[in-house]
């Protein structure tokens, strides 16, 4: 687990000057939730940002809702441990789903005006779908909220000696102000301004990191003088899916990570769909995730390449690859970097960019609980008809819930640490046989609501049979090989049960399923009126184009 | 169209481009001074010998320049309440 060394091994010599650039960045976030405070005057405002918002923000928040803890300490670690193959995270395991969630399914989201995914799935499937859809995303945000609270409440904890408990409740209470004042708004324009925050305090690491060890072609020297040479290629990246043959290597990851495990996440997951649906317009929510490849396929050479840096010039990280035990773990290399190389005045950028990093990936999983918990779960099952500012006090009410579990879970977690990563694992599998799902159910009428539900239960049972079999040692894959193959049984049994059961099951009449399924959806509903009016640069699908080509491009440069 | 053009009003200090470029522009000076008047011995140990407060300081002014022309030059128009119960634009 991250840091457990309670010693002062990571311990950062920030002054007064450091501290003063961390409370500038965070009196800007509060006033910011005050600000939009002014905007909020209906649930639509807060849940959605009243649908107003324009696409490069959206697409800035899109990136920012993912770039929490885990993505800057795990990829960073995954630079040291294994160097350049872990740029598929980004380059396949991210932006062609997110071309793809833009180009092909936003117009079923954004055209049928749900206001969540889960919606989505019970105007398409009725309540089994909805219910296994909904309930198991509330419950996987509050505990993911948590992981990333104890993250950073561990980080601030090491690095500034902040007893864990203050800095728990601090940062929670931050989140918290924000989130109820200025609703998503304020999470979106937070998530943006915490965008450029993390980039201030990466690149100038990843400037002075290179500089320090003789710049790239230094890099590239020591790393293959102490016997890394395959960790300079991309591809076949045998080190990362565990599979020893070059050809079962790549398939495994253009298959396993880039197919199946990242179309679930990018496509389905409501924190990320949710800031495009607060755009104003049906070209702008397809611009969001299209918009927010590009700053994600440069990500990794502020991300990755520091933990390459690392592996190369922190000692300890440097002992620990040569096989010693030297106290510290992978997920440190990136903190151990900042610790070594940052003078004053840099290092007090680099702590704002790592706290606002950490709670943008809570806010963003409180905000999309917020919504499912209070639209989906509130208003469908439990008080309906309620006049509008009911369900905005719901809202609030749910985001002071949520913090509070999330602070219980990272309390949890601080005594169990293990048990939180397979947590982790576990909401993987609810991801997988999503993406099966919604894509068979927006091509196919005939798919009935009973295969709805019970191809998304056969599909995350599955998935979690295969975990557990590796687990026991029924078989053994080592690396990531076992989530690629959980995540390729979960898509090929949820679709196989999907069409087994709708064969025998009665369909939903065809006139329930406009705006939910291409051929019954009109081209005015899934398109944009005033799409030609556009020029290129706003054009959806020429920027997709330009998308992936350029991430063609990285791939054969970086080959 | 011609109706929006009529109520034009933007959005000002509240445009999020405004705030970026105040806050990593704020953060440019303080490093600038920094790296002109801080113990440069110290840091130069630690980067290798790179003045990097006060490069990383310009990067960062010349940024916050940058944002806040686009924020006057293509001001974001609020629209006007779509609702006649809405309450009035902030």
């Amino acid at each position: 687990m991250l840091l457990t060394a309670a010693d002062d091994t990571f311990r950062l010599d920030a002054n007064l000057v450091d501290y003063l650039l961390v409370a500038m960045y965070f009196a800007v976030v509060i006033a910011i939730g005050f600000a939009a405070r002014r905007r909020v005057s209906d649930s639509i405002d807060f849940f959605l940002s009243g649908r107003s918002l324009p696409a490069w923000v959206t697409g800035l928040a899109f990136v920012s809702a993912n770039l929490g803890a885990v993505e800057i300490i795990g990829m960073s670690a995954n630079g040291a441990q294994y160097g350049l193959p872990s740029m598929h995270y980004f380059w396949i395991g991210a932006v062609p789903a997110m071309l793809f969630l833009g180009v092909v399914m936003m117009p079923f989201y954004y055209g049928s005006k749900v206001r969540s995914v889960p919606e989505f799935m019970r105007r398409r499937f009725g309540t089994g779908a909805h219910l296994v859809n909904a309930i198991s995303f509330a419950v996987a945000q509050v505990l993911i909220a948590g992981i990333n609270l104890f993250l950073l409440a561990t980080v601030v904890n090491v690095l500034l000696g902040w007893p864990l408990w203050v800095s728990l409740v601090a940062a929670a209470a931050i989140v918290l102000s924000y989130i109820t004042l200025g609703g998503l708004s304020a999470a979106i324009y937070n998530e943006v301004l915490q965008f450029f925050v993390i980039v201030a305090a990466l690149v100038p690491l990843t400037w002075i990191g290179l500089s320090k060890v003789g710049g790239w072609d230094g890099l590239v020297d020591k790393i293959t003088s102490s016997g890394g040479a395959e960790q300079l290629n991309s591809w076949p990246g045998s080190e990362l899916s565990g599979f020893s043959s070059p050809i079962w290597s790549i398939v495994g990851i253009v298959f396993g990570l880039g197919f199946v495990q990242s179309f679930g996440y990018w496509t389905t997951n409501f924190v990320e769909v949710q800031r495009a649906m607060a755009t104003k317009s049906m070209s702008a929510a397809r611009s969001t995730p299209i918009i927010a490849s590009f700053p994600k396929m440069f990500i990794p050479f502020v991300v990755v390449i520091p933990g390459m840096v690392a592996g190369v010039s922190v000692s300890e990280v440097v002992a620990l690859k040569s096989g010693q035990d030297s106290g510290v773990e992978y997920n440190d290399a990136i903190l151990l970097l900042v610790r070594d190389v940052l003078p004053n005045g840099l290092l007090g950028v680099a702590i704002a960019g790592l706290l606002a990093s950490f709670m943008a990936g809570m806010a963003a999983n409180i905000s999309a609980f917020n919504t499912v918990f209070s639209y989906d779960l509130w208003q469908t099952y439990v008080k309906k008809d309620r006049p509008d500012g009911y369900y905005l006090a719901v809202g609030r009410w749910a985001t002071v819930g949520a913090t509070a579990i999330a602070i219980g879970t990272a309390l949890i977690a601080s005594g169990f640490s293990n048990l939180m990563d397979y947590l982790q694992t576990l909401f993987g599998f609810f991801n997988a046989p999503l993406f099966a799902t919604f894509i068979l159910g927006m091509f196919w009428k005939r798919m009935t609501p009973t295969a709805g539900w019970t191809g998304l239960v056969a599909g995350t049972v599955s998935a979690v049979a295969v975990f557990v079999a590796n687990q026991v040692g029924v078989f053994t894959l080592p690396g990531q090989g076992a989530a690629f193959l959980a995540a390729g049984t979960a898509f090929v049994v949820d679709i196989v049960v999907s069409v087994a059961v709708t064969m025998v099951t009665k369909p939903k009449p065809v006139a329930e399923l406009a705006g939910l399924v291409y051929s019954q959806t009109p081209k005015e509903v899934r398109t944009d009126p005033d799409a030609h009016r556009l020029p290129w640069y706003q054009s959806p699908t020429t920027l997709a184009g330009i998308a992936l080509v350029m991430v063609v491009a990285l791939n054969v440069i970086f080959d | 169209m011609s109706q929006e053009q009529q109520e034009k009003h933007t959005a000002g200090a509240f445009d999020v481009r405004n705030v970026i470029a105040a806050l990593i522009g704020a953060y440019g000076v303080v490093l600038v001074l920094m790296g002109l008047f801080h113990d440069t011995a110290e840091e130069a140990e630690r980067t290798g010998g790179l003045a990097a407060n006060l490069w990383a300081g310009i990067g960062m002014l010349v940024f916050a320049v940058a944002f806040a022309l686009w924020a006057r030059l293509r001001p974001v128009v609020v629209d006007p309440p779509s609702e006649p119960s809405g309450e009035p634009d902030a």
